[in-house]
């Protein structure tokens, strides 16, 4: 992290043949947005937005997608460290498969989530027997269904800045003497501390916006499992207004978010 | 070897663009320069825009209306009544339109005459078996049974809240479904004890969900309005084919999918 970053030339004019298709490409992604302030409900929003179910939907979007966060850095760290040091055969796979959560359709992530984690399902069965205990429809639901999601962000991130790490730190340390974990928690966690934060942010964000996954595993109950996403897709139904201020609402946590990472980001992942 | 992947993505949307632009273009290549008026005119492509719940049954209509019909193609455009409503109001090419609630047939601001062809109601359906043993509506407001309900902002569960107002019974749901579709998934994987759908969808699902019924159903029917649309691009094409929806033949296909006559 301490070596100079490298410097791009810039160039004093842009070609019109790259300038014009950029422009149309950022109106193509800033137009919906724009759109989305144009329309909204400007004088009745703050009596919309301290409405009681907005409140109690927000307050679970951010405790789930923080639990989910955190949960995510727990096993996704580890994860992310087998992927770029540890000599494992058929990594090239495993990481494959970690990423297939970021394609795969969240529908189908609630689907396979139920299969397994339902209540007739593998796991979910033997939960449900011996603990009377079951995770569709409760609030730990809607945290797993996102943290299924989420996590590849964590671990594709942590993974570049290890991969973009010096392991001669490591290697120093270990001929010093100090073990394998103290060499993690020492020399590693901190070296890539950036790439964890930026991983960890993009993470939460995304738990935050988790809707398919969620609404299939978890199902929808205010106040239990009713995330923000789930009341804008309901509320579109009947009161798109209230659709609008909502979305607004996560429109402004995730630019807030993104902008705060920029910096992080970029020294992460250089 | 990045460069040729990319290449072959590219190739590949712009043929599926091209796909695209050629199956829209078709039907107003074929639709028909609507000369006589008499049903055995009927000729060219038929766009029929239809509730999400009518997927199974008009489809099997549209194969018995192409086999009477010979060279008469149907196209159906199946999804939620107020989208549908939406698309038609933009100006989507429909000939006929088939809503799931005479409050989606209002929103359509050039429908013709609406027929209600047939009524749906309200059916419990719990898993094959019935697990969590239930046998009425009683059994929603017991906070140990899972329950699943539509959200009160689609039809299922404003139906479903006017059965359990007229019930004078408070549901202790679980969760409360964006469609009855999801509704009805949870009841066949089990997750649920039970749940308010609609009698043909437990119909749809026979081999994982059974279905009781109970009294109160009577107080939510659901109306099913059709309509030939005035900018019908092919009006003859489109009155045929709410004609078959309405003959005889029709009925059947309707009703044994759980449909009740009017």
């Amino acid at each position: 992290m301490t070596r100079s970053r490298r410097r791009t030339p810039v160039s004093g004019r842009v070609p019109l043949v790259l300038l014009v298709p950029a422009v149309l490409g950022l109106a193509f992604l800033l137009v919906p947005l724009i759109g989305l302030l144009a329309e909204a409900p400007w004088s009745s929003l703050p009596s919309r937005l301290f409405s009681a179910e907005v409140g109690e939907a927000l307050r679970l979007s951010l405790i789930c997608a923080t639990a989910a966060t955190v949960i995510c850095l727990l096993l996704g760290i580890p994860l992310a460290w087998l992927l770029a040091r540890a000599e494992i055969p058929g990594r090239g796979l495993i990481r494959a498969l970690v990423t297939v959560p970021l394609v795969l359709p969240p529908v189908v992530g609630g689907v396979a989530l139920l299969l397994v984690l339902g209540r007739r399902g593998l796991i979910g069965e033997r939960l449900d027997l011996w603990f009377g205990f079951s995770l569709p429809f409760t609030t730990a639901g809607v945290v797993v269904a996102e943290a299924f999601v989420a996590m590849p962000f964590l671990v594709i991130s942590v993974e570049g800045a290890l991969r973009a790490a010096d392991p001669r730190y490591e290697e120093a340390a270990a001929t010093l003497g100090a073990g394998r974990w103290l060499t993690f928690r020492r020399v590693t966690l901190p070296s890539i501390a950036p790439g964890i934060v930026a991983g960890a942010v993009l993470c939460w964000a995304r738990a935050l916006g988790e809707f398919g996954a969620t609404i299939t595993f978890a199902g929808n109950l205010p106040g239990r499992t009713t995330t923000m996403p789930l009341a804008v897709y309901l509320a579109l139904e009947t009161d798109p207004d209230v659709a609008v201020v909502l979305s607004l609402v996560l429109l402004l946590v995730s630019v807030v978010v993104l902008a705060c990472l920029r910096e992080r980001w970029i020294s992460g992942l250089r | 070897m990045f460069r040729r992947t990319v290449a072959a993505a590219l190739t590949a949307v712009a043929a599926l663009a091209l796909a695209a632009c050629g199956s829209d273009d078709s039907p107003a290549a074929s639709s028909p320069t609507s000369a006589g008026s008499g049903s055995a005119a009927v000729s060219g492509t038929v766009n029929v825009f239809a509730a999400a719940s009518l997927t199974g049954t008009f489809t099997e209509l549209g194969k018995q209306f192409e086999a009477a019909h010979p060279g008469v193609e149907v196209v159906f455009n199946f999804a939620g009544s107020s989208a549908l409503a939406q698309q038609i109001n933009q100006g989507a090419p429909a000939d006929v339109f088939a809503s799931a609630a005479p409050k989606n047939m209002d929103q359509v601001t050039d429908k013709g005459t609406p027929t209600v062809f047939v009524k749906n109601k309200l059916e419990i359906a719990v898993p094959k078996g019935n697990p969590g043993k239930v046998t009425g509506l009683t059994d929603f407001t017991d906070q140990a049974k899972k329950i699943a309900l539509c959200a009160e902002q689609v039809p299922c569960g404003a139906a479903a809240k006017k059965v359990f107002e007229a019930a004078k019974l408070t549901p202790q749901p679980d969760s409360l479904e964006q469609d009855v579709k999801a509704a009805l998934t949870k009841v066949g994987l089990g997750e649920v004890d039970a749940a308010l759908v609609y009698r043909t969808d437990v119909l749809s699902a026979q081999e994982k969900v059974d279905g009781i019924e109970f009294p109160e159903a009577a107080q939510a029917v659901n109306e099913y309005p059709i309509a030939t649309l005035t900018k019908a691009p092919n009006a003859d094409g489109g009155k045929a084919f709410v004609d078959y929806v309405l003959s005889a033949d029709g009925k059947k296909v309707l009703t044994e999918a759980g449909f009740e006559a009017p």
